[in-house]
């Protein structure tokens, strides 16, 4: 039998392992966009656990903003993408060095 | 749904429209005649302020209205924000004008974009419900990101954006993780049920505890203070400084009305939780802010990591949770985004012949080059180090006053000793601009109202300070049902 602890546990293991995504890897811009998409699914896992059993709709709505939010910033981040390889040449993050940070 | 509630809501209708018909509009326009984007922009706020000022919704004994199932709230602090993001926007338009013009980047997507931005700012002050903080967090964001990498030939500003963006992005997913945890416990999603929902649960209910973490980080992170604060000054010297005097100023009014909304009214009960995370922030941010300004040499990382300091005090005046606290607080944002603007502005008064002028150097000898402008800049600083009689000692003054209300004598003392370390870079500007010769003697050219809005904007900062008793009221009056 599931319970709402197994949800919480697996959203809790997809959101560090974004987390952890974010800051270990070095190479690539476009695996952090997909860390950040998976931060975003996990807390969608949470709200729908939630919602399921606290036998509330609300969490399930917020899911679908989160969602359609999760679209839009996705796009905003590959265009960000697009630009940054016109003028570098390369999506390396290692590489992306020029402002000290 | 009745007509009575949407109009609540005017002034966001109104802007959402105009943003959309100026970027209609822009198709239609030849590149001689953009200027009439910016007056359609300026009247857009123009009109705003208008409508959000016909507040008759308020009647006697009524201290807020909601609307969209309690999503939305109207109340005068509310309001207050707002009229003063309009001003601030309509200062920055003004000298955001001129630097695009110089640089080429006069294009309509940039008032189309800010104007978005200010919507979601509108939207989070308003905000009542975890959806609505969320749906205005995002909105500033998504266009504030786009608008660091607005000028694509920089190879800066992509970086920063692409910085912004990533930190930004998981800023914004802790905040929800903790939406839900608190969403778990409560279930409800409304910030007034959720207080009430509060009071039954009681303060120690471990899922609320710990989804109110990750909710302070995500405010910490939207605020700018330490240990959030890597993202700053990056992203305020990749960005054009029309951008980045939009990011300094525009989101931390929202950033403010955030952390009250979510905190105060949402999670009050916790109040001693919330209360040792914000203080200890705040410690830091004046403690690093200060200390790193100091060895900065560009003008736009040192404001970065001056702002960095100001958003410190502005948490030491959310410490105490009282109706004085949070008005020293949205007095000190206030004042802060008036300032701020300013001084981005003598930035962009500098850089007036397509080359950004970045480094304090830039400032050496103002004084024999334009007196007028160096007087402006001379009391944008001497404001931000919190000399009287400008408008920054008293910003400062209340915060410190809010802090020791909380007991925090220590943290009140540490931020004194560290305003007056800070006012060491400050006055340094002050000096380039004053007792060293100019490197560069070419006159300084500005338009007429560029001109005028800067010397407005002088004005206010002395007289906001000289007069300053009304707007103190106005503000602590907005916090009276607390």
């Amino acid at each position: 039998m599931l319970t709402l602890a197994h949800f919480l546990t697996l959203g809790a293991i997809l959101f560090s392992l974004s987390v952890a995504g974010i800051f270990i890897n070095r190479k690539n811009v476009i695996i952090l966009l997909m860390c950040i998409e998976l931060m975003l699914l996990a807390v969608n896992m949470n709200f729908v656990a939630f919602s399921r059993f606290l036998g509330n709709l609300d969490g399930q709505l917020f899911v679908f903003f989160i969602l359609t939010v999760a679209a839009a910033e996705a796009a905003i981040g590959l265009a960000i993408l697009v630009v940054l390889f016109r003028n570098r040449q390369t999506i390396n993050i290692a590489e992306l060095d020029d402002l000290k940070g | 749904m009745n007509g009575a509630q949407m109009l609540l809501a005017a002034p966001e209708f109104w802007v959402l429209a105009m943003a959309c018909v100026i970027m209609l509009v822009d198709l239609f326009l030849s590149e001689e005649r953009r200027g009439i984007i910016h007056m359609l922009a300026m009247l857009t706020l123009v009109f705003a302020g208008i409508i959000t000022l016909r507040g008759d919704y308020l009647t006697a004994g009524v201290h807020s209205v909601t609307a969209f199932n309690g999503g939305f709230i109207r109340d005068s602090m509310g309001d207050v924000l707002k009229v003063f993001s309009f001003i601030t926007l309509g200062l920055i338009y003004t000298y955001a004008k001129f630097y695009l013009r110089n640089f080429n980047m006069f294009r309509a997507d940039f008032y189309t974009l800010s104007l978005f931005t200010l919507l979601g700012v509108m939207l989070l002050i308003s905000a009542n419900s975890l959806i609505m903080i969320y749906l205005g967090l995002e909105l500033i964001s998504l266009s504030v990101y786009a608008l660091v990498a607005f000028n694509r030939e920089s190879s800066r500003g992509p970086e920063a954006a692409m910085k912004y963006f990533v930190l930004g992005s998981m800023a914004s997913g802790m905040l929800l993780y903790g939406m839900s945890m608190i969403y778990g416990a409560t279930g409800s999603l409304g910030l007034v049920d959720i207080a009430a929902a509060i009071g039954v649960l009681g303060e120690h209910d471990i899922l609320l505890i710990f989804g109110l973490v990750f909710v302070v980080v995500g405010i910490a992170f939207k605020f700018g203070v330490v240990p959030f604060h890597m993202w700053i000054p990056d992203v305020y010297e990749g960005a054009p400084v029309a951008v980045t005097l939009l990011i300094s100023s525009l989101p931390k009014l929202a950033a403010f009305a955030m952390a009250f909304r979510f905190l105060q009214s949402g999670l009050g009960d916790l109040h001693m939780h919330w209360q040792g995370m914000l203080q200890v922030m705040a410690l830091l941010s004046i403690i690093v802010g200060n200390l790193a300004a100091i060895m900065q040499t560009n003008i736009k990382r040192m404001l970065a990591y001056s702002t960095i300091s100001h958003m410190g005090f502005v948490l030491l005046g959310l410490l105490p949770g009282t109706a004085f606290g949070f008005g020293a607080s949205m007095y000190y944002v206030i004042v802060y985004a008036l300032m701020s603007t300013a001084a981005f502005g003598m930035v962009i008064m500098l850089s007036a012949r397509g080359i950004e002028a970045e480094q304090l150097e830039d400032f050496k000898g103002l004084n024999q080059r334009n007196p007028f402008y160096a007087a402006i800049m001379a009391i944008v600083m001497f404001s931000m180090a919190g000399v009287p009689p400008m408008v920054g000692f008293f910003a400062k003054w209340m915060v410190i006053k809010a802090a020791m209300d909380a007991g925090l004598l220590w943290l009140a003392i540490t931020a004194v000793i560290f305003a007056v370390m800070g006012a060491f870079y400050y006055l340094r500007v002050i000096k380039y601009m004053y007792f060293d010769e100019p490197e560069n003697e070419a006159a300084i050219v500005a338009p007429v109202d560029f001109g005028a809005a800067l010397t407005l904007n002088g004005i206010m900062i002395i007289g906001l300070g000289i007069f300053s008793g009304s707007l103190i009221a106005i503000c602590i009056n907005s916090f009276a049902t607390l």
